[in-house]
């Protein structure tokens, strides 16, 4: 899933700061999963927002809502007869869904209030890790189902680099070197072989080199 | 009523199996405690929520406090645990936004605590007398005296 956290309260007030009206909109897909910006986030962002306006003596009125995900069109039609009456819209998606609404409501501001920072796994509750960049050129039958991508600081295809000792990342001991975790795993399958192939240098402009990235299905296309 | 007047509104959220039982105890052993706060029961603090929390600031409490079982002692193993961090995490939020977190509190306690639960309640009052009204009753006040 992708996984996010909610802005500074700060930063966020600064942003609403000239508006009076505003919709508190939530997502009901990765980011409720990562207690970021689903109803509940909403409800609690909602909530702070009303009580720090208020003290000041500048009531702020709050429309929540969540969508199914703000990511497809149909969803964020729902709110098509709402969105007039408002002054803003705070987005508790992710980066993408807050520019999807932005799309379809050109006329109001969609501003961001989570900060969208990797595609990662649920490690336990409440504590999540990076595990994909998307690079679009997928590895990972080559290194025993591990990422060097993202579980490598610098991302090497053949690694590990002098930086790791005892298994840990010179970028800080807690990072557990990626290429170790390749080579135990490797071990384990009974694969080492495969470590002493050297993976070719790879072609990037498949990730984020190549600029904005799309995917056509011709197939499933109406 | 304080020399101000201002009698401060305070909801607690209170566990079924301590402070709920010890508010309980505290009238049968006739223990006086100020009428202002209001008790919220939960099977748990476990329950307790941050939006419960806020909400309840939000609907006029000036003080907000959650009373659990004692640490160890929770019926469903670490739900006073999970209170605590909560509460913790509300109280950030609550300096964050300038409202001021220490209107918030967790106390635990047992069932048989009856005059703790009337002390806590005695030393909340006292607290939130001492900060004076929610910043949105001050504001709400202010108000309305620029516009009278």
């Amino acid at each position: 899933m992708i996984v996010g956290e909610r802005k500074p309260i700060e930063e966020i007030e600064a942003m609403i700061d000239p508006f009076e009206k505003i919709i508190v909109l939530g997502c009901r897909e990765c980011v409720t999963v990562c207690s970021a910006g689903g109803e509940k986030e909403v409800g609690i962002l909602s909530a702070a927002l009303r009580l720090s306006r208020e003290q000041n003596g500048r009531a702020i009125e709050i429309k929540e809502f969540a969508l199914e995900r703000q990511c497809d069109h149909e969803y964020i039609e729902q709110i098509r007869s709402m969105v007039p009456n408002y002054q803003a819209i705070l987005s508790m998606a992710c980066g993408a869904g807050v520019q999807f609404v932005a799309e379809a409501y050109p006329e109001i501001p969609v501003l961001p209030a989570i900060n969208t920072n990797f595609i990662g796994v649920t490690e336990e509750q409440g504590y999540w890790t990076e595990r994909c960049q998307a690079c679009g050129n997928c590895v990972l039958h080559l290194t025993g189902g591990i990422c060097p991508i993202s579980r490598c600081s610098k991302s090497l295809l053949n690694g590990p680099c002098g930086g790791s000792s005892d298994g840990k990342c010179e970028v800080n001991k807690e990072i557990i070197c990626g290429w170790q975790l390749i080579i135990e795993r490797l071990k384990s399958l009974g694969q080492l072989d495969r470590y002493e192939e050297y993976i070719p240098i790879k072609d990037w402009s498949t990730s984020r080199d190549g600029g904005p990235r799309k995917v056509v299905r011709e197939d499933l296309r109406l | 009523m304080s020399e101000d007047g201002f009698e401060p509104k305070i909801v607690a959220f209170c566990c079924h199996y301590c402070a709920y039982t010890a508010a309980d105890l505290a009238g049968s052993m006739r223990l006086q405690y100020p009428p202002n706060v209001r008790i919220i029961r939960l099977p748990c603090t476990g329950k307790v929520d941050v939006l419960h929390l806020l909400r309840a600031f939000e609907d006029g409490a000036d003080g907000v406090y959650v009373a659990g079982c004692m640490e160890g002692d929770c019926h469903f193993i670490n739900g006073n645990f999970r209170a605590k961090k909560r509460v913790h995490y509300a109280k950030k939020l609550l300096d964050e936004i300038g409202f001021g977190g220490d209107r918030l509190k967790m106390f635990n306690m047992s069932a048989a605590m009856g005059p703790r639960f009337a002390e806590v309640a005695k030393e909340m009052v006292e607290r939130i007398k001492k900060l004076g009204p929610s910043p949105i009753k001050k504001a709400k006040a202010q108000k309305g005296g620029d516009e009278s």
